[in-house]
C-alpha cells in the first residue's frame, strides 16, 4: 500500500508518520529480518517465525529438540569475533551517529554532518541552508527543487546519485553515503 | 652468565693452546659429540625420546634444547621448566582450553603469562621468540618482555587477551631487533595509544606485521612511513580501519610483500571530491611475490577485480570475512589454480564450492564458515558442496565445514576420495540433525571417515549420532589425537569406546552429551597420556570426579561452576589435565580443584 509522497509546504508527512518498524523497513524483506535477528538473542517472536518456516524432513528432528529455539551458549562453535563481524557495522551505524560528508559545488571544503540528529527532510535541508549559506527552492515530486540554483543530492549505497527527498526519510538515512549540493540548472 | 659446560670447553681449548692438553674422559667426549649432534634435532618428540635414554643423554638434551614447547601452561611450573632447560631461545605456551573461545568458560579462569615472563626475564636473557596461544597477557607483561630480552625477535600472540595498544607501544619502541609482531585473533584493548608511531625512526628489521584483529583505528600516516622504512617486510595484515585507498598507498611502497591482509577493502569517506580512484589493479600486479591474501573485512565487491593479477600465484586465500556471492567468488576462483589454503563464507553457496572444486586441484585446506552462525539459519551450503569438493580436491588434508544439511553419502564420498585427510571437522549447526535425505543418524558417515582416512589425527563430529559412531571411532581411529564432541551419543558406552580404543588420544573436548561417571572411570588407564579432558553439561557427578582425582594424583581435576550458580556443589564443566605441579593457586572462586 504505497501512497504517493505528498509534499505540503515542503513537509513530507509520511516520513514523519509514527510507525512501528525498524529504520529501513521499506527495504526488501530479507534484509530487514536479517538485521532484526542479528541484534537480538532468541525472542519468542523469532522462534515462532523459524518454526513455521521449517520444512518436512528437518522438522522431524526438530520435534525431538528442546521446544524453545533459544540460542545455546557457544553453539555453533564460531568465535564471537567472527559472529560479530557481520553485525557489528550495522550496530555502529545505528548507535554511534551517522556522519556523512557534505560538499557544495564551488566550495573548497567538505563538511560533515550527523544524519541521526535530524528527524525529517525539512530539518536537514534547513541545516544545510544554514551551513552553506544558500536557499533551497520548493520541492515537488515531479520537478524537484524549483526556485533556486541549488539542488541537494546524495549518493546512495549503490553508488547512484539521487535527489534528496524522493524516498521516505528512514530509507534515506539508511542508504545515504554522502551529500552534495549541486549548483546551476540541470 | 657463563655456564659450567662452556667453562669446561674453554679450559679444554686453553689446554690445547698451552700444551697442557689432557685427554678428556670418554664420557666427556661422548657428551660433547652428543651435544653437537643434538643441536640438529629439532622435533620435540624426538628430543623427548632422546631424553629418556639415560641420565647423560637427558642432560645433553636439556642443554641443547633451544625451543621450549609447553602445551598446557599449568602442566609444569616456570621454575621447573627453567631449571631443566637452560639455553632456551624460543618459547611456545598454550593456556586456556579451546572451548573457552566459545564463551563456555567464565572469564578470568587463568592462563596468566605473568609468572612465565617474570621467571624468564632473569633466566633466559637470550630469548628471541615467544609464541602464546589462549593466554592472558597484560601490558606490564609486554613491558617486561620488551625490557628483558635484548635479542628479542618474534612475538606471536594467538587468541590472547588482557593487553592493549599501550602494551604494543612498549614492544614497538623497545624491541630493536624485532622481526615479527603477529597478533592473530586477539582481543586488544583500545588504550588510544598510537603504537604504530613507536617503532624506531631509523628503520626496522620488521619482516612480519600482523594486526588485522585490532578493533581500533591506527595512525595511517605513521604506518605508511613505517612500511617505507622496513625494507625486509614480507607479511603485512591490516585491520579493517585501513581503507582500500590507504591499502593502495602501502602496496606501492611494498611490492615485495608475500602475505597481505587487505584491511577493509572498501572506500572510506576519505576520497576527496573529484579524485580518481587509484589503479588498484596495477598495484596488485606489481606484487609479484604475493602468495597469501586475506582481509576483505568490509568488502565492496566492485573492487574484487583488483586482485585478479595475483590469483594465479596465490597459495592461500582467506575470504572468511568477505560477504560475497557465488558469481563474485567464481570470478576470482577461476584464476586460482595453485591455491592450497582457502577460507570462505557459506554466502558463496554450494555452487561457489563447485567452482572451487573445478579449479583448485592443489587444495590442501578448506574452511567454510557460516555468515549467519545460528542453529536455525538458512544454510546455503550442504552435502552438495562437500561432495563436489571431495571429487575435485583429491589432495585435501584438512577441512572445517559449517552447514545446516548433510548426508552420510557425501561424508562417505569424502572419506574415499580424500584419503590424505588429517583433519576432518564437520559442524552441522542444527543440533541432533540426521542425514536430511535418509533420516538416519550420521554414524555411517563419520565411521567411514575414521575407517578410510588412515592419516586422520583430528576429528570433530556433529549431527544426530548414536553410540555406534563412537564405536567406529574407537575401532578405527587409531591415530586420532584430538576429538571434539557435541550433542552426541546415547550412553556411557560412547565415551568408553573412545577412551578404550584410541591410544593416541591427547585432547578430548565434549559438551552436552550423555556420558557419566562410569564412562569417566573407563579412561583411568589413559589420562596420564593426555594433555586434557574437557566435559561440560554431561552427566557427571561431583563424586565421580572426586574419584578420579583420588585415583590419579598426577592429574589436576578442576570443576568449574557458572558464575551465577547458586548450588556450590553443582558444576558445569570438568576440566582435567596432567601436571607435574601441585594444583595452581591462581584459580578464581568459581573453580574448585578436587
Amino acid at each position: 500500500m504505497e501512497k504517493p509522497v505528498v509534499y505540503d509546504n515542503g513537509l513530507n508527512l509520511e516520513a514523519t508518520e509514527l510507525r512501528l518498524g525498524l529504520p529501513g523497513t521499506n527495504e526488501p524483506e530479507k534484509q530487514t529480518s536479517t538485521s532484526a535477528r542479528s541484534k537480538k538473542r532468541a525472542s519468542p517472536e523469532m522462534a515462532e517465525e523459524t518454526r513455521s518456516k521449517s520444512s518436512s524432513c528437518i522438522s522431524d528432528a526438530d520435534d525431538d529438540a528442546p521446544p524453545a529455539k533459544a540460542q545455546v551458549v557457544g553453539w555453533p562453535p564460531v568465535r564471537s569475533y567472527r559472529k560479530n563481524s557481520f553485525q557489528q557495522r550495522k550496530g555502529e551505524a545505528e548507535g554511534a551517529g551517522m556522519y556523512v560528508k557534505v560538499g557544495m559545488d564551488g566550495a573548497p571544503y567538505l563538511r560533515k554532518i550527523d544524519l541521526k540528529v535530524y528527524k525529517s527532510y525539512p530539518e536537514l535541508l534547513n541545516a544545510l541552508e544554514n551551513m552553506f549559506k544558500f536557499r533551497i527552492g520548493e520541492y515537488s515530486e515531479r520537478e524537484g527543487y524549483n526556485g533556486s540554483d541549488y539542488t541537494p543530492t546524495y549518493e546512495d549505497k549503490d553508488g547512484d546519485w539521487m535527489l534528496v527527498g524522493d524516498v521516505p526519510w528512514e530509507m534515506f538515512i539508511s542508504s545515504c553515503k554522502r551529500l552534495r549540493i549541486m549548483k546551476g540548472s540541470e | 652468565m657463563p655456564e659450567p659446560e662452556v667453562d669446561t670447553r674453554r679450559r679444554e681449548i686453553a689446554g690445547v693452546l698451552t700444551g697442557e692438553f689432557q685427554s678428556p674422559s670418554p664420557d666427556q667426549v661422548l657428551e660433547n659429540v652428543l651435544e653437537n649432534v643434538l643441536l640438529f634435532l629439532t622435533s620435540r618428540r624426538d628430543r623427548n625420546a632422546v631424553s629418556l635414554v639415560c641420565k647423560s643423554w637427558y642432560r645433553a638434551e636439556a642443554l641443547t634444547r633451544s625451543d621450549l614447547f609447553i602445551g598446557n601452561c599449568y602442566a609444569v611450573s616456570p621454575r621447573r621448566a627453567i631449571e631443566r632447560f637452560r639455553r632456551v631461545r624460543s618459547v611456545v605456551l598454550k593456556g586456556k582450553p579451546r572451548f573457552a573461545d566459545f564463551n563456555l568458560m567464565p572469564p578470568n579462569w587463568g592462563a596468566y603469562f605473568t609468572p612465565w615472563v617474570t621467571a624468564m626475564a632473569t633466566s633466559y636473557p637470550w630469548l628471541e621468540k615467544v609464541y602464546l596461544k589462549r593466554m592472558f597477557v597484560t601490558d606490564r607483561d609486554l613491558e617486561l618482555l620488551a625490557q628483558s630480552f635484548p635479542a628479542f625477535k618474534e612475538l606471536v600472540l594467538v587468541c590472547c587477551d588482557g593487553f592493549g595498544t599501550s602494551g604494543l607501544a612498549g614492544i614497538a619502541s623497545k624491541c630493536r631487533q624485532l622481526r615479527v609482531l603477529d597478533l592473530i585473533e586477539d582481543e586488544v584493548a583500545d588504550d588510544e595509544v598510537d603504537w604504530i608511531s613507536c617503532f624506531p625512526e631509523s628503520g626496522t628489521c620488521l619482516e612480519s606485521l600482523i594486526f588485522d584483529c585490532i578493533e581500533c583505528p591506527i595512525n595511517f600516516e605513521a604506518l605508511e612511513r613505517l612500511v617505507a622504512r622496513s625494507p625486509s617486510l614480507r607479511k603485512l595484515r591490516l585491520n579493517r580501519y585501513v581503507s582500500i585507498g590507504q591499502l593502495y598507498r602501502l602496496m606501492i611502497r611494498a611490492p615485495q610483500l608475500t602475505h597481505l591482509g587487505s584491511g577493509s577493502f572498501s572506500s572510506s569517506d576519505i576520497v576527496a571530491q573529484g579524485d580518481q580512484e587509484p589503479d588498484y589493479i596495477s598495484a596488485f600486479a606489481a606484487c609479484r611475490s604475493l602468495v597469501c591474501l586475506s582481509g576483505f573485512r568490509e568488502i565492496i565487491p566492485d573492487y574484487l577485480p583488483a586482485i585478479y593479477p595475483v590469483c594465479a600465484n596465490l597459495t592461500s586465500l582467506n575470504f572468511s570475512y568477505a560477504n560475497i556471492n557465488t558469481e563474485q567468488l567464481k570470478s576470482v576462483i577461476c584464476h586460482c589454480h595453485k591455491l592450497q589454503i582457502f577460507w570462505v563464507l557459506d554466502s558463496v553457496c554450494d555452487e561457489g564450492l563447485q567452482a572451487v572444486a573445478a579449479t583448485c586441484k592443489e587444495l590442501r585446506e578448506l574452511r567454510v564458515f557460516p555468515i549467519d552462525a545460528r542453529e536455525d539459519s538458512e544454510g546455503p551450503v550442504s552435502e552438495v558442496g562437500l561432495q563436489a569438493i571431495s571429487e575435485g580436491c583429491r589432495k585435501l588434508q584438512s577441512i572445517l565445514y559449517f552447514c545446516q544439511r548433510m548426508t552420510n553419502a557425501a561424508v562417505i564420498a569424502m572419506s574415499k576420495n580424500c584419503s590424505d585427510l588429517v583433519v576432518f571437522r564437520l559442524c552441522i549447526m542444527g543440533r541432533h540433525r540426521p542425514d536430511h535425505i535418509t533420516g538416519e543418524p550420521m554414524d555411517e558417515g563419520f565411521g567411514a571417515i575414521v575407517m578410510n582416512c588412515k592419516k586422520l589425527t583430528r576429528l570433530a563430529i556433529s549431527g544426530l549420532l548414536t553410540d555406534k559412531a563412537f564405536s567406529y571411532i574407537g575401532k578405527y581411529g587409531k591415530l586420532v589425537r584430538t576429538l571434539s564432541v557435541a550433542f552426541a551419543g546415547d550412553s556411557d558406552m560412547g565415551l568408553k569406546y573412545v577412551l578404550e580404543g584410541c591410544p593416541k588420544l591427547q585432547k578430548l573436548e565434549i559438551r552436552d552429551s550423555p556420558f557419566g561417571d562410569a564412562a569417566l572411570r573407563s579412561g583411568l588407564h589413559h589420562y596420564y597420556n593426555m594433555r586434557f579432558l574437557w566435559m561440560s553439561s554431561c552427566r557427571l557427578s561431583r563424586q565421580g570426579c572426586e574419584e578420579i582425582a583420588r585415583a590419579m594424583p598426577g592429574l589436576v581435576v578442576e570443576v568449574i561452576r557458572n558464575e551465577n550458580e547458586e548450588d556450590k556443589d553443582g558444576f558445569e564443566i570438568l576440566y582435567m589435565y596432567r601436571s607435574l605441579e601441585r594444583p595452581r593457586i591462581d584459580a578464581p572462586e568459581f573453580v574448585t580443584i578436587l
